[in-house]
């Protein structure tokens, strides 16, 4: 991958003129490169990676694993992008093994997701059956610790 | 009457004369003051790959906690010997030229123990790792300091040795990438001192602990030059690299008859470096790339940062090639670097070493490490920035 992408992808908020030392590379062509992967929807978007425990929200993530039937024509991918579409599901993927898609779901409460599941996503045709687990909380999330032990341990000043 | 005892007097006269390492008198300073940005750390920031924590947590439950063979475990060295071919470019017989010891600076103190008799001379570069010099002391020898210049990215060429040199000379220490100055020597910087070497028939000790440490170009040893190895005992260890500092592993490759009166001095003083520790570096040489790949590729997005920093505050910065450190000259500033580095401290509470800790010449410059967050870093440039508007 890309370093910058790599950079960004730790940090989003990384200013041009920082990247452009980082990389050795001149601001400008530092911009360039990002709107070129913005362009071409390489770079999805930005957002802030939340410990969202901490948030005295009413919000509950269900994982649920969907078992699907390919459509005769565009295989998965049809029945996936329809289910991917409701914005309760806030993540989807297609994976291997005893069930063909896995969605990350969010609502209000237990029981709307639970609503979302039997009225909307079972119904569906070509879903087979679902099972829904939820999340009881989040210990690392896109490769960030949610509860960091900050302490360096190291000597001020070493040889 | 106990105050009329004076122990100063019955102490070793080597060990009385010699003064306490300049980095321990700043460390003293620094550890009182609160907040501070150190870019004074030695050692990686990075944590101990996790896989190897995880192993060693491992090795302890199984009860790997005995005595190991004096050599270390043959199975670290079959590890090492492998690594060291495959990394540095010279073969080393895991059963007899492969030793494992507490840390490279052990590995050090061995090796001028076996090979110095009293009035031996040794020839080191200064700036340099702090211990080289009382190491070379404590072992008898006679230190010759070769001072390294920022002129020529602070290189050793043929022609400082030769200035120096005399028949009573019989070592020749070396440490590239190295600390402080992030100085690294090409092929041809090194076929040069190995011309040298072997003309004048010395022995080499390489300590090489940010080997894997260079940003512009592949490292090259001075072992896997052309007559080398049989005259060569080459150090490294699992500090840097991996950052294990707090394990204390390193290893010597040479010779037979070195490594032989090495361990002999190791047997009966040491007797074996930590189990567990040695276990970790089976575990970490294991699968190595990844993790040391991910270092590497922040250090250098680091030492590009700070090397455009420093350039655009006006501070004359040779480029480092290697390790974790940039060594700027403060000579526009008027201060010297001790008066310097203290009153960055006070003013603007950020830590850096004074050059002077690493050797006399080292006068005029400060170490940088930047062995740190890049939001230190960033902060710490900052602050040195509008300390040296003030000066």
């Amino acid at each position: 991958m890309d370093e910058l992408l790599r950079i960004l992808r730790a940090n989003a908020l990384e200013s041009r003129q920082d990247l452009a030392r980082m990389l050795n590379l001149t601001e400008q062509e530092v911009e360039r490169r990002i709107a070129d992967y913005e362009q071409k929807g390489i770079i999805r978007g930005y957002q802030a990676i939340l410990n969202e425990d901490e948030l005295e929200e009413n919000k509950v993530t269900a994982v649920i694993e969907v078992r699907i039937t390919p459509q005769r024509e565009g295989g998965f991918d049809t029945i996936a992008q329809r289910i991917s579409r409701f914005p309760e599901v806030r993540s989807a993927y297609l994976v291997s093994g005893a069930y063909d898609l896995l969605l990350f779901v969010e609502g209000p409460t237990l029981r709307e997701v639970a609503a979302f599941v039997s009225e909307r996503l079972s119904p569906l045709e070509g879903v087979i059956s679902t099972s829904t687990h939820f999340m009881l909380k989040t210990y690392k999330r896109w490769g960030v610790m949610m509860r960091q032990e900050t302490s360096d341990e190291r000597l001020t000043v070493s040889p | 009457m106990n105050g009329s005892l004076s122990l100063r007097n019955r102490l070793n006269r080597t060990v009385r004369d010699i003064p306490r390492s300049g980095i321990r008198d700043f460390f003293d300073i620094v550890s009182t003051m609160r907040d501070v940005i150190s870019l004074g750390i030695g050692e990686p920031d990075f944590d101990t790959p996790w896989h190897v924590r995880e192993s060693t947590v491992f090795a302890l439950e199984r009860g790997t906690t005995h005595y190991t063979s004096n050599l270390g475990y043959i199975e670290l060295r079959r590890a090492l010997s492998a690594y060291v071919a495959k990394t540095f470019g010279a073969e080393y017989n895991p059963e007899t030229e492969v030793l494992v010891t507490v840390g490279v600076s052990e590995a050090l103190d061995l090796a001028l123990r076996a090979l110095v008799n009293a009035g031996d001379e040794v020839l080191y570069h200064e700036p340099c790792y702090v211990s080289y010099r009382a190491a070379i002391l404590f072992a008898q020898g006679v230190p010759l300091t070769v001072e390294t210049h920022a002129s020529n990215g602070f290189r050793l060429s043929r022609s400082m040795l030769e200035a120096k040199a005399t028949p009573r000379t019989k070592v020749l220490m070396l440490n590239f990438p190295n600390n402080p100055t992030g100085a690294v020597m090409s092929r041809a910087d090194l076929e040069e001192v190995a011309a040298f070497v072997r003309e004048r028939d010395l022995i080499v000790i390489t300590d090489e602990i940010y080997g894997e440490l260079t940003y512009d170009g592949p490292h090259t040893s001075i072992v896997s030059l052309p007559g080398l190895r049989e005259r060569t005992l080459f150090f490294h260890g699992f500090s840097k690299a991996w950052a294990m500092t707090g394990f204390r592993l390193g290893y010597a490759c040479g010779p037979a008859e070195l490594i032989e009166a090495m361990m002999k001095i190791h047997q009966y003083t040491m007797l074996c470096a930590s189990s567990l520790s040695q276990k970790a570096a089976i575990e970490a040489l294991a699968r190595p790339n990844a993790d040391v790949t991910e270092m590497l590729d922040e250090y250098r997005r680091r030492r590009n940062f700070i090397a455009a920093a420093l350039a655009d505050m006006g501070l004359e910065c040779h480029r480092p090639l290697g390790a974790f450190y940039a060594f700027p000259s403060i000579g526009r500033l008027g201060m010297a670097s001790h008066e310097l580095a203290l009153a960055l401290l006070r003013e603007e509470k950020v830590a850096v070493v004074p050059g002077t800790a690493f050797g006399a010449c080292g006068e005029g410059f400060v170490r940088c490490a930047y062995a740190t967050s890049m939001e230190n870093i960033k902060e710490a440039m900052n602050r040195l920035r509008r300390f040296i508007s003030r000066h």
